[in-house]
């Protein structure tokens, strides 16, 4: 009998080591991509490399930055976050303050859940098909577009969880002033997940920023700043890709400081949401 | 004549104070109504999205299917948009075995870190996980194929597979065929990687529904953490963490750039870990730029991702279900 219980205590020490073991493991992974990118990435990290387009024979190794493609990534995320969030603002409202957890509801849950599953690059053979259609090149509205698309369930189902949080009581007292529900949207739950809201829309813009999928088909390439919508325009994330494919070891560091520069944004905005959702909470009833 | 002003009705329109204009009730369940049709106009609009998807796909994927019969596209080996030849076997076994490497790899360690974080971990150790969790989840794919490249390629290449192959190359499963690291085990290490934040976070929120009665009745039996985890947790929650894992592996299936980076694009059917081979993701993603050039070589490519969508489709919408019968329960 007691053989038996030092046996369950052993069984229970090297399931506890286990657990650290890969605790320690994922956490490990993490220092090392990060250490990685900045022994690769940091050396040929320079000022030029942020504030320049590429110059002639920039992919050879020569002068040059890429300020196109940080500008491109800006304006097709940036652009697709703010159309998304039109969309998804009145949707995560409507969910909740008009349909709850009824059977409608949970079936929207459910298709944006399905759309947040489905690939990038399912969404940038979509977009391609599209833009075929009405006859369009890979341009910068193409590119928005798809990432709208992209960014369209990420955003609303992020502030769906954060108003399901929402105590249901504020909602409840005032129906029961006699509110109808529009009031109640727009006085209640709108102000009260307004930090939310911004964390939403940070990390659906981190998320979109970062793909690479899908504007490679919609958005195509180019060494210039986009001056209209309907011209191709450069990304962050093919910015490191094409320059990795080149053979030329000179173009490759840049690749490596390129992806140094969209890891460092996309911490930002990630931690920057988590920042701002536990600074603005204050100010919200709990 | 004015009435005196005790008994005058309250003043209509905007109050002094700032508050907003009264509006008759007629005129608000009215505005209530409308906006309800908007808002349910707009729900239309992810609904709509999965159908065009789908719809577009399949229209676009059609010529080849007219041409080819369906065996004659997955059972076929040979890869030739000239010669019009659209075997899709290699690529679809590509992913398969891309996605099962990463899958498999990924489950234990996550399985182990959300149990930890759950049932032993003390709040500050959670506090420290979650933004790491969501960082790793951050991470763009691209950037985790540079780390891939610059990192599990040459390990696999240098360390891994001389090791592998001298101690276990008899079984043909860890023969090395080709000298490079740009194989099948490095595309699963990157998969692995970047679905674990992704699956950690799904099994802890169904930790989280596990009812804290259950744990101290275990407990107050006289069993160890550990045995409360495996025979009381764990069968309990078993279904959700299948559709975890589903999750996760449906995530995986889909993943383009890190995957394409490492994993060698050459079309053929691997045998070992260590063969390069050629997902669908990386077939579309690569020929994007010739699509329009080759007859029906653009109607192949978005066959491709027609079957990605619906394999994914069917994948994410099983395991949605079961998670959301499952989450929904805590609310009541």
């Amino acid at each position: 009998m007691k053989k038996k219980i030092h046996r369950r205590y052993l069984a229970e020490f090297v399931a506890r080591v286990l657990m650290i073991g890969s605790f320690a493991l994922v956490a490990l992974i993490l220092g090392l991509i990060l250490w990685t990118l900045i022994q690769k990435g940091l050396p040929s990290l320079t000022w030029e490399m942020v504030s320049q387009t590429p110059k002639g024979g920039f992919y050879l190794g020569k002068e040059g930055g890429i300020l196109n493609a940080i500008l491109g990534s800006l304006y097709m995320a940036g652009g697709g976050t703010l159309i998304a969030l039109i969309f998804s603002l009145p949707i995560a409202i409507y969910l909740n303050t008009y349909l709850g957890s009824s059977r409608w509801g949970n079936y929207v849950r459910l298709v944006l859940d399905i759309l947040w599953g489905i690939p990038s690059i399912v969404y940038g053979a979509f977009g391609f098909i599209i833009m075929l259609s009405m006859g369009m090149r890979a341009s910068l509205l193409g590119g928005t577009i798809t990432l709208t698309l992209l960014a369209l369930p990420i955003m609303t189902r992020a502030m769906d969880e954060v108003i399901r949080r929402m105590p249901t009581d504020l909602s409840e007292a005032a129906l029961a002033l006699g509110s109808t529900r529009l009031e109640i949207a727009l006085r209640v739950t709108l102000p009260q997940m307004l930090p939310g809201i911004l964390t939403a829309v940070l990390l659906a813009f981190g998320r979109v920023i970062g793909d690479a999928a899908s504007v490679l088909f919609t958005a195509g390439y180019t060494d210039n700043i986009p001056t209209t919508l309907f011209r191709p325009v450069a990304s962050l994330p093919l910015a490191v890709f094409f320059q990795l494919g080149t053979p030329f070891p000179e173009v490759q560091q840049r690749a490596y400081a390129s992806a140094l520069i969209l890891t460092i944004l996309v911490l930002i905005l990630s931690i920057g949401s988590r920042l701002i959702s536990s600074r603005l909470n204050k100010y919200t009833i709990k | 004549m004015a009435a005196p002003a005790l008994f005058s009705k309250p003043e209509q329109g905007r109050p002094q104070d700032g508050r907003p204009y009264k509006l008759s009730i007629s005129l608000r369940n009215r505005l209530n109504n409308i906006a309800a049709r908007v808002f349910w106009l707009i729900t239309l609009i992810p609904v709509g999205l999965v159908i065009a998807i789908t719809v577009a796909l399949a229209v676009r994927s059609a010529p080849i299917l007219q041409s080819h019969s369906l065996v004659e596209l997955f059972t076929g080996t040979v890869w030739k948009p000239f010669g019009g030849q659209f075997g899709f076997l290699p690529f679809i076994a590509g992913t398969f075995w891309v996605t099962t490497i990463g899958v498999i790899l990924a489950v234990p360690p996550c399985l182990l870190t959300a149990f930890y974080l759950s049932e032993y971990a003390r709040p500050i150790t959670r506090n420290i996980m979650k933004p790491l969790l969501d960082v790793l989840a951050a991470i763009p794919s691209v950037v985790y194929g540079v780390w891939g490249m610059l990192v599990i390629v040459p390990f696999v290449q240098k360390t891994f597979m001389p090791w592998m192959s001298s101690h276990f190359g008899f079984i043909p499963l860890f023969a090395s065929n080709q000298p490079t690291g740009f194989s099948v085990i490095s595309g699963g290490v990157i998969l692995a990687v970047m679905i674990i934040p992704f699956i950690i976070a799904i099994i802890y929120e169904i930790l989280k529904t596990v009812p804290q009665d259950l744990r101290e009745a275990s407990l107050g039996l006289g069993a160890t953490r550990w045995e409360t985890i495996t025979l009381v947790i764990f069968p309990k929650i078993l279904p959700g963490i299948i559709a975890a894992i589903v999750l996760g592996a449906s995530r995986a299936l889909g993943e383009t750039m890190a995957v394409l980076m490492v994993v060698g694009n050459v079309p053929q059917i691997p045998t070992s870990i260590f063969d390069a081979a050629y997902p669908l993701p990386a077939l579309i993603a690569n020929n994007y730029g010739e699509m329009m050039s080759i007859p029906l070589f653009d109607a192949a490519l978005l066959l491709a991702a027609f079957i990605l969508l619906l394999i994914i489709l069917t994948f994410n919408v099983i395991a949605t279900l079961v998670l959301q019968r499952i989450l929904g329960r805590r609310g009541k």
